[in-house]
């Protein structure tokens, strides 16, 4: 196995064992979705008009929770000072690390939410393009999550500030994200033009997230 | 012939002077014992040479090694944290890090047997006693070759068996021609170590 292949089956094995944190995600993600009809009530037309909003806010806080750990973890038992050090490029590390963190805690939202989207009377061509836009848009949610979890991961009670740091970058996904959802959900607007900068975005942040990751990882270090 | 030397370091940590004008010079077969009180920067020293800390003054000097690797990259640091995951078993544990490190055959059972850990191994780390989690690490030693070894008080939680059987590595480990920095407060067990002594400046014989 190559050292970074390594990285990714080893996180994922910790994700999915006990106090991993991979489900934890997804049943958040559950909860604050199905908590919106109860705050509510049920007035389906309003249901239908924020649907979107509501699953990518919730995404985007699920999304949030188990990424303190991702490095503070590894700083924690020493395994950070080797990885550091290893022959493989800390980017790449980085990244491996991003792309386990989302195949256990991004994929489980998009599986779960045309579950979800039912509460919210979201027909079938609406799931559709909510699936896509979530597809497309929460590797950005840990690519540039990436960034915050390696700034915080000194500090105790990094998850906290990680949010306020993360948060805010987490904007123009967001918007675009919920946008070609809302375009797809209720037209008139084209759902193609949001969804190219969600992907825009979302390649920006792949290539964004790492560097800057592993930058905050050799400065924290000293 | 390799050969690790440092001339003239200096370390800095919060603004305070912990230790300046430090150098030392190991050759292929030979081991360097640091010693030195409580922060006299034994660990700081260890972790310049591998990488993880910028050296305020003065500059480290690897000989005959890989010129396109980095100390760190040719070496092995055993710091004070095992960097275990608790949630993963003895050998998971092992075949990541030396899947990781670039084992060449990454053949777990062995390194692990010469830890003495060889019945454990499907037992979740978190199980493991502090000096078990220290054997495990230095399997990681033997799983991938290395020519430098980098101990930070390797013996601290280790009992007598498992401290002879270190003292046996790191002898096997010279006499192929690796070196070894140590740092530690007694002695590491092996004749003819030099040793360098922080808190003084100086290089003993």
């Amino acid at each position: 196995m190559t050292p970074l292949s390594a990285i990714l089956v080893r996180d994922m094995r910790i994700a999915v064992r006990v106090g991993g944190g991979a489900l934890i995600g997804v049943l958040f993600f559950l909860v604050v979705v199905t908590l919106t009809p109860f705050a509510l009530g049920p007035d389906l037309a309003l249901l239908k008009r924020i649907g979107p909003a509501i699953l990518w806010l919730a995404a985007l806080l699920a999304s949030l929770l188990a990424l303190d750990r991702l490095f503070a973890a590894d700083h924690e038992d020493g395994s950070l000072d080797l990885l550091l050090t290893g022959r493989a490029q800390l980017e790449l590390v980085v990244a491996a690390k991003g792309v386990a963190h989302w195949l256990t805690t991004g994929l489980p939202l998009i599986v779960a939410a045309p579950l979800i989207g039912l509460l919210l009377n979201l027909d079938a061509p609406a799931e559709a393009a909510l699936v896509l836009t979530f597809l497309v848009g929460t590797p950005a949610l840990t690519f540039i999550g990436l960034i915050g979890a390696a700034l915080a991961v000194t500090l105790r009670r990094g998850g906290l500030l990680l949010a306020v740091l993360v948060l805010p970058l987490t904007v123009p996904v967001l918007i675009f994200g919920v946008a070609a959802a809302n375009a797809a959900v209720l037209g008139p607007a084209p759902f193609g033009a949001p969804f190219t900068i969600l992907c825009a975005l979302t390649l920006a942040s792949l290539v964004v997230g790492p560097f800057a990751a592993a930058a905050a990882l050799r400065q924290e270090m000293e | 012939m390799m050969r690790l030397s440092a001339t003239d370091l200096a370390c800095r940590r919060g603004g305070r002077e912990v230790f300046a004008g430090v150098g030392f010079s190991v050759t292929a077969g030979e081991a360097l014992l640091i010693s030195g009180r409580n922060g006299s920067g034994k660990s700081s020293l260890l972790r310049m040479v591998v990488g993880l800390l910028r050296a305020a003054a003065g500059r480290i000097v690897l000989q005959g090694g890989d010129p396109e690797l980095t100390v760190g990259e040719q070496a092995h640091y055993l710091g004070h944290q095992d960097a275990l995951k608790p949630s993963l078993s003895v050998g998971e544990n092992l075949r990541f890090w030396a899947d990781f490190l670039g084992a060449a055959a990454p053949d777990v059972a062995a390194p692990l047997a010469a830890a003495g850990l060889d019945a454990l191994a499907d037992l979740p780390a978190a199980y493991l006693s502090a000096g078990q989690r220290r054997r495990l690490s230095i399997a990681r030693l033997i799983a991938v070759k290395r020519p430098i070894w980098l101990l930070d008080e390797p013996a601290s939680t280790l009992d007598a068996a498992g401290q002879s059987r270190l003292t046996e590595l790191m002898r096997t480990h010279i006499s192929e021609g690796g070196l070894i920095l140590a740092a530690a407060h007694g002695t590491i067990g092996l004749d003819g170590a030099s040793e360098l002594r922080l808190g003084q400046g100086e290089m003993g014989p």
